[in-house]
């Protein structure tokens, strides 16, 4: 074992037996999302490198302070990536800062999340303890599913220190077409292609205009590309990129940003500001001050609402039903049982 | 094609034998054969109050159909049997078990191949088989909200008519169910490209023992919280019982074709999965097979496989019409380029069900030529195979117990099939040390000790090779949060810190695994 991760123990050790809380930080490009870091910073970003990488067995393992753009461009010299497409927020941005919030890009619908990619997860636990779960094969059943628990968790189960993430080829092409359209077509026209085995692997509409994206061989893209019709981008790839980091002017500016994670809708909810709809009409970017009328609509649509920039932090998630929060502050609990890691990052008051 | 894309017809007598037990679920009560503690007998009192007669097991005869899953080697009667059919009765039986303190084993078709729901003797056995209904079929967000006794492929044949299937595609399909497959993440030779039941399975409605519900996962892309779904899948019956699952539904390919490659050498067929990935291909399915195995196969469905070749290799490409044809070409050249002997690819619809038939039959093919077999389930990192098949052959000479192959090997899960004689005394001991020896060689080589069936009671020991003590210790505590009286399948999945340590004593000291001497409860 390294001695990164011998320190990386005795510190969170020391941490538990003082109480002293740890704000873990890679990047530090995520900082904005969810409760408030508070806490002895805790830098994981020195924590770098590949441990191993080989392109046929469609898997690599990294340590989590490796900068996701590096990762990505030594997966991309083999014409492989991350499918879950990561936004990264900041050119500083780790694979351990990506994998504990669990994003994933405009592909999600069409190629899975985060959390379907995590194969393996190495970290300290909030009792110093060294773990590995999972590990460096497709299929694996044994013990508790304890690394994909790890995605989304936001550093409060265990300080991961390597992941082993599934990967996939790069498509040979991609196209990018653009319609006309109002938001209720759009979502007709996402929920259309849905159902159809066509190589689509972004949708997303704004402003009156419908963009899906095509990528796979070629014969697939264009087949498909000549049977839909719209028109073609040409700035198509620059397109996905922006609106994967956040950078189309929909989100400048101040007012706080909402995310709105629901069942696609067969029509434009009345949504309380300007909005931008993603993955197929399942994600909802919305502009505005009314939360309240947003969290009424995420459970109107089976849905749940996030607090993504701006506004109040300590409500950044909603409120788990009684029996999940139980289990939610349990696992904590069996983790973390001082409650040191990332306190009040993604569960209030623990 | 269409409609019966994903469905293969599977003959095995044990799985026969499956299914019909799985449908004795009309024996009646029969009173007073066994004896029971007072506080079982109380339980049971109770049980009488919630159940109608005919839904509660407790003679020898009416139980004894559930006394193992498809590990037939490991049996044990339940104390007993309860058949409930609405979810109400489902959470009294889990109040009453947390009362009484009664262990409680869930069961789907039984068709596990680890003994995840062998009977628990002091225990109820809680057999979902009622719950199999499909409750929703959503074709518009191609989504089905079904019972967890359902079975697997009775989802893909009700959504057929929407042009949409539900991808994972066990060998055991006809008969498993998607509660069972829940507990085990379970997998298909269509794995590789369309993922496991962890990648289509999208929400769950659990209840606790102690009966509070739990609902897991949602039709929107992600909820708030830790990600409780992905615990659940793969949890074994050791977290919760399943009531209900939601899957995700996928539209059928336009078109599918498989085409069938002979090796000289296990190397070389193993080389040439390498060279497909490697030029970005995932294909639909990609599947090898031994020598042995070949043989067992052509000999029993005739599915046109050269017996004289080292491996094969069967691959499937599914897409747009023009698409396959491009990629079915190019998939050709690479494999002949790599040292194929011959590469036939599927003429018809019906020469493709049967190149997969040989497969897709394998297990019972085996079962033909052997009395009994015993099927290992280790995944390996893909460039591992040549030398863990090596490792298999010369572990198999060492034991006198032969081995047949067959390999998921797009994603690396290997499936040796021991074949022995379990009349034979001390041969199914003989075959569980061998068992184990492979499985302790796919650890080495970076790999786990099982990929889709589940460690249940079989991989009990294993599992101390494969973690640590601390790590097992986590495992026991993420357990305690869901179930802090350990009544649900106690005794499974996870090995407790003292019995590896008399394991690890052992499988140092002795050298052979798995000491038939360790009781196995
Ligand atoms: C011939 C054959 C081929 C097979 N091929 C494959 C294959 O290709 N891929 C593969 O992955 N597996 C395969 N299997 C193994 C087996 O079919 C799977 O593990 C399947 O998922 C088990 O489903 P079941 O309904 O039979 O579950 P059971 O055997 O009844 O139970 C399995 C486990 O699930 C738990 N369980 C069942 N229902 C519930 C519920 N509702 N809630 C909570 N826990 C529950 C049980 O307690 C037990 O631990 C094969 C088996 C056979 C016999």
């Amino acid at each position: 074992m390294d001695s990164f991760v011998e320190s990386l123990q005795a510190r969170i050790v020391t941490a538990g037996e003082s109480g002293t809380r740890l704000n873990i930080v890679g990047g530090n490009s995520k900082h904005f999302y969810g409760g408030a870091p508070h806490g002895e910073p805790l830098a994981m970003g020195s924590h770098q490198g590949i441990v191993s990488y080989e392109p046929t067995e469609l898997v690599v393992t990294a340590r989590t302070g490796t900068l996701l753009v590096d990762l990505e461009q030594t997966l991309a010299e083999s014409r492989q990536m991350l499918p879950f497409e990561p936004p990264a927020f900041g050119a500083g941005a780790t694979i351990g800062g990506t994998i504990a919030c669990g994003f994933s890009g405009p592909a999600r619908p069409y190629r899975g999340a985060a959390r379907d990619f995590v194969l393996g997860v190495n970290c300290v636990s909030g009792r110093g303890e060294y773990l590995r779960f999972g590990g460096q094969v497709m299929k694996n059943v044994a013990g508790y599913d304890v690394s994909r628990l790890m995605v989304g968790a936001m550093g409060t189960l265990g300080v991961m220190t390597e992941v082993s993430l599934k990967v996939l080829p790069l498509p040979v092409i991609e196209r990018t077409l653009v319609f006309d359209c109002s938001g209720n077509d759009a979502l007709t026209k996402m929920s259309d292609l849905g159902g159809r085995p066509l190589p689509v692997t972004g949708t997303v509409w704004h402003d009156g205009k419908l963009r899906v994206r095509l990528s796979g061989s070629e014969m697939a893209v264009e087949s498909a590309a000549s049977s839909l019709g719209g028109d073609l981008d040409i700035a198509g790839a620059s397109f996905w990129q922006a609106l994967k980091e956040h950078r189309l002017d929909f989100f400048g500016g101040t007012d706080p940003l909402w995310r709105l994670s629901i069942a696609p809708p067969a029509k434009m909810p009345d949504l309380p500001g300007e909005s931008l709809v993603e993955w197929g009409g399942a994600l909802f970017w919305v502009r505005g001050n009314d939360p309240q009328a947003l969290v009424a609509l995420a459970r109107a649509h089976g849905g749940n609402l996030t607090r993504f920039r701006g506004a109040e932090r300590s409500v950044s998630f909603q409120p788990l039903g009684e029996a999940e929060a139980v289990l939610n502050r349990g696992l904590k609990q069996a983790f973390d049982p001082a409650g040191i890691l990332n306190p009040d990052r993604m569960l209030a008051g623990s | 094609m269409g409609q019966t894309r994903r469905a293969f017809n599977l003959r095995h007598e044990k799985l026969c034998d499956i299914l019909i037990v799985s449908r004795v679920i009309t024996a009646l009560r029969v009173d007073g054969s066994h004896k029971m503690s007072q506080q079982l007998n109380e339980f049971a009192d109770e049980l009488t109050q919630i159940l109608p007669s005919e839904a509660l097991l407790l003679s020898t005869e009416a139980r004894r159909p559930y006394e193992c899953d498809g590990l037939t080697g490991y049996r044990e009667l339940p104390a007993m049997v309860a058949l409930p059919q609405t979810f109400e009765q489902v959470r009294e039986i889990l109040r009453l078990c947390q009362r009484y303190q009664v262990p409680l084993v869930a069961r789907g078709a039984g068709t596990g191949l680890s003994g995840g729901a062998t009977p628990h003797s002091e225990g109820v056995l809680l057999s979902l088989a009622r719950f199999s209904r499909i409750i929703e079929i959503d074709p518009q967000a191609r989504t089905a909200r079904v019972q967890p006794g359902v079975r697997n492929l009775a989802i893909s044949e009700a959504v057929a008519e929407h042009g949409l299937y539900y991808a994972p595609d066990p060998s055991s399909q006809i008969a498993c169910t998607i509660g069972g497959n829940v507990a085990e993440n379970a997998g298909g030779v269509h794995c590789l490209k369309y993922g496991l039941t962890v990648h289509n399975v999208i929400a769950a409605q659990v209840v606790l023992m102690g009966g509070d519900v739990i609902n897991v996962g949602g039709t929107a892309l992600d909820t708030p919280g830790y990600d409780l779904l992905a615990t659940m899948i793969g949890s074994e019956g050791m977290l919760g019982v399943v009531t209900e699952v939601t899957v995700r539904l996928l539209p059928l390919p336009d078109a599918a074709k498989v085409l069938l490659a002979a090796f000289d050498t296990v190397e070389s067929a193993a080389a040439a999965v390498a060279q497909v990935i490697a030029k970005g291909i995932i294909p639909a399915g990609l599947e090898m097979m031994d020598n042995p195995a070949i043989v067992a196969a052509e000999d029993f469905v005739q599915a046109g496989y050269p017996k004289d070749a080292a491996a094969i290799l069967l691959c499937e490409l599914d897409g747009t019409v023009a698409e396959v044809e491009a990629d079915i070409q190019m998939v050709s050249d690479l494999l002949r380029e790599s040292g194929a002997r011959t590469v036939d690819v599927a003429r018809d619809e019906a020469e493709r069900v049967r190149f997969w038939s040989g497969r897709k039959n394998a297990f019972p093919a085996i079962g033909r030529i052997s009395p009994d077999y015993y099927c290992i389930d280790g995944t390996i990192p893909r460039k591992a195979v040549a030398k863990v098949l090596a490792g298999i052959e010369r572990l198999s000479a060492q034991s006198g117990l032969r081995v047949a192959n067959v390999f998921h090997a797009g994603d690396g899960n290997l499936h040796p099939l021991i074949l022995y004689d379990a009349s034979k005394p001390g041969e199914f001991e003989r075959t569980e040390a061998l068992g184990g020896q492979i499985l302790d060689l796919c650890v080495q080589v970076g790999g786990t000790i099982t990929g889709e069936h589940g460690v249940g009671l079989e991989k009990i020991n294993q599992m101390c090779v494969q973690f640590t003590d601390q790590e097992l210790d986590q495992f026991h505590a993420l357990k305690a949060v869901f179930d802090p009286d350990g009544l649900l399948n106690p005794g499974k999945a996870v090995p407790t810190l003292a019995r590896c340590a008399e394991f690890n004593a052992m499988h140092v000291h002795g050298g052979e695994l798995a000491h038939p001497q360790i009781p196995r409860f």
